[in-house]
C-alpha cells in the first residue's frame, strides 16, 4: 500500500471512531514511513544480488 | 532552586556498617519513610510498604545478628518502579486503568529479596512507561527536586527522585527508549540499562517487548554493580585490566543538536578523560539518523499489541496523550514494521562497528537539562524541537540495538540542573562497562556517590 492511500484510510477511520486528534500523529507516522522506505530502498541497493530461490 | 537531601550515603558505604551491626536496617527504613513523608509534594511513591518494610527490616536484623549476613544489599531499603510486580501490592503502571494484583514477585524483585534487600515501596512513573516527562500519570506529576517547576524526566522519574531525596538507597527502573538513563541525567543519579535480555522482564508490564530493559538506579556506579549482581542472580565480579581506556564520541546526528551547556559538559568530560591519559576519538555510527523512525515503527505496534484489549474496555481511563500514542500504533502496516526490523539490524551492526577497537561510546544521556513541566518544545541552537524527540534522541538507539548503557552524573548547569553522560559498551559486556564507568565516575563526577550531578 502506498503511504498516501494508507494515510487517507487511517484518517478516515480516525474520523469514523471520533478520534480526529489522531490525525497529526498519523501524518507524523506517514513521514516516518517515507523515511523508512527510502532507507530500506537504499539498503537494498547496497546488498548483494541473490537471496532465496 | 531547592537543595535535595544531604544524607546520601551509598550502599557500598552502608553495607559494612550494616554487616557489623553499627547501623540497623530498621533505622534505614525509618529514615527513608520519614523522607518519603517529608516530601510528599514531589509525588514520588504510589505505594509505600511501611508495615512490610519494617517487618522485613526486623528479620534482616535478626539474621545479621545471628551470623547469616547475605551480602551488601542485606538490610538496604530499595524502591521498585510501579510497573514491576511486587506480591501483595497493586501494579498500577501509573495509570487509572485497573491495576494488576500479582500474587508473586517479578523475578528481579525476588532476586533482590534473596540478596536481603528490603522493598520500601513502589515509585511513580510516566503512565505505562510511555513518556519521558511524567506529566501523564494518575498519581500526580513527579517534580524535579532541583527545581520543582521542571520535569524529573521519565519514565522512571520516581525512582530517580527517591534516590536524590534519600527515600531509598537503590531503585529498580525500566528502560524502553531511555527511561532509566533520562531521569538519571535529569536528576543526577546513576542508571544502568544492561544488555538486552540480560535481566529478566517477566512480571513487568511490557511497553515494547523487543526494546524493554530493566535495571538498577543508584547513587554510584559501584552501587549499580552491587544491584546488577543481585538482579542477575549470580556473581558478576569486577573486570580487572588497564585503567586507561579508549572512548568513542559519536559524530553527526546524535550530537549535532545539544543544549549549549550539555555540549560544554561533553567537551569538559572529554578534556578531563584525555588529561587522565584516556584516548578519546570521534566515531561514526553509520545511518543513525533513521533511529527515531525505526524506533517509532517498532515500539508503537508492540505497545498497541499489549494494550489493545485494555483500550477496548478502558480507553477513557488512560491519559489522553498516552491513549493517542497507543491507538495510533494500531494503524501501522506490517510491511513497515518488518522494514523497521531490517533497519534495526543495520543499526546494530553500525553500533558494533563504532565500538570496534574502543572500550565505550561516550555521549550525553540527555541532550537538554530537565525541561519545564508542561513544555512541548524546547529551544536548541535557536530553533524549537519537540521535548519528546530531544529527550529520546541519545538513548533510544541502544534500546534498538540492545547494547548496555549507563548514565553517570557529569556536573550541573549554571542554574544548578544536573547533566548526565552516557557510556555504551559491547553487547554481553555489561560488567566490563561497569568497570569503565567506575573509572570515569571517579574522574568526572568528583568520585563515587556524587548524586545530584557531582562537582564537575
Amino acid at each position: 500500500m502506498n503511504i498516501e492511500d494508507w494515510l487517507r484510510a487511517a484518517c478516515a477511520d480516525a474520523d469514523r471512531r471520533g478520534l480526529p486528534e489522531l490525525k497529526p500523529l498519523l501524518e507524523a507516522l506517514a513521514r516516518s514511513a517515507a523515511n523508512l522506505r527510502r532507507a530500506d530502498d537504499a539498503a537494498r541497493e547496497t546488498r548483494q544480488p541473490g537471496g532465496p530461490a | 532552586m531547592t537543595t535535595p537531601a544531604t544524607d546520601l550515603r551509598s550502599i557500598s558505604e552502608l553495607a559494612p556498617l550494616v554487616a557489623r551491626g553499627d547501623v540497623s536496617p530498621s533505622d534505614l527504613v525509618r529514615r527513608c519513610l520519614a523522607r518519603i513523608e517529608a516530601r510528599r509534594e514531589l509525588n514520588v511513591f504510589i505505594t509505600v510498604m511501611t508495615g512490610q518494610a519494617l517487618a522485613d527490616a526486623d528479620r534482616a536484623a535478626r539474621e545479621i545478628a545471628g551470623g547469616r549476613h547475605r551480602g551488601p544489599l542485606h538490610g538496604i531499603p530499595v524502591s521498585v518502579k510501579d510497573l514491576v510486580d511486587v506480591a501483595g501490592t497493586p501494579t498500577t503502571a501509573g495509570s487509572a486503568v485497573p491495576p494488576l494484583h500479582p500474587a508473586t514477585d517479578a523475578p528481579i524483585v525476588r532476586r533482590l529479596r534473596d540478596a536481603g534487600a528490603i522493598i520500601i515501596g513502589k515509585t511513580n512513573l510516566h503512565e505505562f512507561a510511555f513518556g519521558t516527562t511524567t506529566d501523564e500519570t494518575a498519581f500526580g506529576i513527579v517534580h524535579n527536586p532541583f527545581d520543582p517547576a521542571r520535569s524529573a524526566g521519565g519514565s522512571s522519574s520516581g525512582a530517580a527522585v527517591a534516590l536524590v531525596e534519600g527515600m531509598c538507597y537503590g531503585a529498580i527502573g525500566t528502560d524502553t527508549g531511555g527511561s532509566i538513563r533520562i531521569p538519571s541525567a535529569a536528576c543526577g543519579t546513576v542508571g544502568l540499562k544492561a544488555t538486552y535480555a540480560e535481566l529478566p522482564c517477566d512480571g513487568i508490564v511490557p511497553l515494547s517487548t523487543t526494546c524493554d530493559h530493566v535495571g538498577p538506579m543508584t547513587r554510584s556506579v559501584t552501587d549499580a554493580r552491587l544491584m546488577f549482581e543481585a538482579m542477575s542472580g549470580a556473581p558478576v565480579g569486577i573486570v580487572s585490566g588497564p585503567r586507561t581506556f579508549t572512548f568513542g564520541v559519536p559524530t553527526g546526528h546524535l550530537v549535532e543538536r545539544l543544549d549549549r551547556e550539555v555540549r560544554e559538559a561533553l567537551d569538559r568530560v572529554r578534556a578531563t578523560l584525555e588529561a587522565h591519559r584516556h584516548v578519546v576519538r570521534d566515531v561514526d555510527i553509520q545511518g543513525s539518523r533513521i533511529t527515531p523512525d525505526v524506533y517509532l515503527y517498532i515500539v508503537l505496534p508492540e505497545a498497541s499489541q499489549y494494550h489493545a484489549p485494555l483500550l477496548a474496555s478502558h480507553a477513557t481511563a488512560y491519559s489522553p496523550g498516552v491513549r493517542l500514542r497507543l491507538e495510533v500504533g494500531g494503524y501501522l502496516l506490517a510491511e513497515d514494521y518488518v522494514r523497521a526490523l531490517q533497519l534495526r539490524k543495520a543499526l546494530t551492526a553500525a553500533v558494533e562497528q563504532a565500538l570496534s577497537g574502543i572500550d565505550a561510546l561516550l555521549l550525553p544521556a540527555l541532550s537538554i537539562p530537565a525541561p519545564p513541566l508542561g513544555s512541548t518544545t524546547v529551544e536548541i541552537d535557536g530553533s524549537p524541537e519537540p521535548v519528546r524527540a530531544a529527550m529520546l534522541r541519545l538513548t533510544q538507539l541502544f534500546n534498538l540495538t540492545g547494547h548496555p548503557a549507563i548514565a553517570v552524573p557529569a556536573g550541573r548547569t549554571r542554574a544548578g540542573l544536573p547533566i548526565g553522560m552516557q557510556l555504551v559498551g559491547g553487547r554481553g559486556q555489561t560488567t566490563r562497562l561497569l568497570s569503565v564507568a567506575e573509572a570515569v565516575e571517579a574522574q568526572i563526577s568528583g568520585g563515587a556517590g556524587s548524586v545530584g550531578g557531582g562537582t564537575g
